[in-house]
């Protein structure tokens, strides 16, 4: 009896099971509630949720503390992906051969007796759509253009950046002059937007803009921006 | 992690799946960092974790076609740093993981008077933290650094939900008897 009692007192409540993520802040609403009600009626629930705030902000300044990996480890995976074998086309390419093989086993007859049916089908849709446009009013719209959005041709490449934790202001700038470059955005994650230059570059002049990159000594992480 | 982003790592999967070099890197750029500290965690060895982040972004480029998007490709690629860290430490030999696992708790329970001294709680909850069996690091580490929910977690690991809650309960109570051999007493259990 004594000894299911205390089996009954070290059982966790279902509360008290939530509590952990309720410091992360992963509950959804509902069980949210459920746990700030049972904290406002338990001080001894409150005391060790102030215990878990401690160990989650350790577990936190723990793993902050880890470092990040080096350059190598994404070298070491290009170079694999490079190893890997030619992707299979995509699914609307495949259905597009799918179509020729189809055609190239019908016979020259039936072909052509498809193609005049096709062209029939053109010109009677033809027929149909000049007619409804008769019968318009005369009017005219104007295309909009945007003098905000840039024209492909103008395009400046961007690349995200991450820069070494020990990088200096004066390092980083000194990069982005001799870099021409700018940061239009960050630090979203650590890592800032570039922009480089005014003119659009070929998909060799960027990888070899990002090749530098990576191997300047405050920068941990360079990729070309989508 | 936020929608728009669970959202955006969606697309960039489904980009990675076309064979876009460009959109590999950009979800590698987001969560290398994360993954190499999960994987770092449960290796304890920094070449070791580095190679494992490159193998599980290889296996996400050669998988990718099958990601459905049942759940955030954070956890997606948080289950194969597991599964892949787990495969390098069952190739390890038996004793040296043993002896591995013995001084990650010496270091604690044998020095409470350093870290007594010391009166750094942050400091000596840290190296209790470290202190935990692989089991129990990795669910803490789940829960409170990579904020996922009981749900995700128990995908990662593979055990139903009320095992993740009770496994987690169960990690902090070997973390409270961690900390009190170091000589921190916190009130709990």
């Amino acid at each position: 009896m004594m000894a299911m009692k205390k089996m009954q007192e070290q059982e966790p409540s279902e509360i008290e099971l939530l509590l952990p993520w309720h410091a992360a802040g992963t509950l959804n609403a509902r069980d949210a509630r459920r746990v700030e009600d049972a904290l406002a009626r338990d001080p001894e629930l409150a005391r060790q949720f102030a215990v878990i705030q401690d160990e989650y902000a350790a577990t936190i300044g723990l793993n902050e503390s880890l470092g990040a990996p080096s350059a190598r480890a994404m070298q070491k995976l290009l170079d694999a992906i490079d190893r890997e074998p030619a992707r299979a086309a995509p699914a609307s390419l495949r259905f597009g051969a799918h179509i020729s093989t189809f055609l190239a086993s019908l016979s020259p007859r039936t072909l052509a007796w498809s193609a005049g049916l096709g062209a029939l089908a053109l010109m009677v849709e033809a027929g149909v759509i000049g007619a409804v446009l008769m019968r318009q009013p005369a009017s005219f719209q104007t295309a909009s253009l945007s003098m905000n959005a840039p024209s492909p041709a103008q395009a400046a490449p961007r690349a995200l950046v991450r820069f070494a934790p020990e990088a200096r202001v004066t390092d980083i700038t000194a990069l982005l002059d001799s870099y021409h470059a700018s940061i239009i955005d960050g630090a979203k994650g650590g890592l800032f937007q570039l922009q480089f230059g005014d003119r659009a570059m070929t998909k060799d002049e960027m990888t070899a803009l990002i090749n530098r990159l990576q191997q300047e000594k405050i920068v941990t992480l360079a990729v070309a921006a989508p | 992690m936020s929608v728009t982003q669970a959202a955006s790592d969606d697309v960039l999967i489904g980009r990675i799946a076309q064979g876009d070099r460009l959109a590999m890197q950009v979800l590698y750029g987001r969560h290398h960092v994360k993954v190499f500290r999960f994987g770092l965690r449960l290796v304890r060895d920094e070449q070791i974790a580095e190679d494992l982040i490159s193998e599980v972004f290889l296996d996400v480029w050669r998988q990718a076609g099958k990601f459905e998007g049942r759940s955030a490709v954070s956890t997606w690629l948080l289950a194969i740093t597991r599964f892949k860290a787990l495969s390098v430490l069952r190739r390890r030999k038996d004793g040296e993981l043993d002896d591995e696992a013995a001084n990650a708790i010496e270091d604690t329970s044998d020095n409470p008077e350093i870290a007594t001294q010391k009166k750094d709680t942050s400091e000596t909850l840290r190296r209790c933290l470290n202190g935990l069996s692989q089991e129990h690091r990795e669910i803490v580490d789940l829960v409170y650094y990579h904020e996922k929910s009981v749900e995700e977690v128990a995908e990662i690991v593979g055990i139903p939900e009320n095992t993740v809650k009770t496994r987690l309960f169960y990690a902090r109570k070997k973390l409270a008897e961690l900390l009190k051999a170091a000589g921190l007493e916190r009130g709990w259990p």
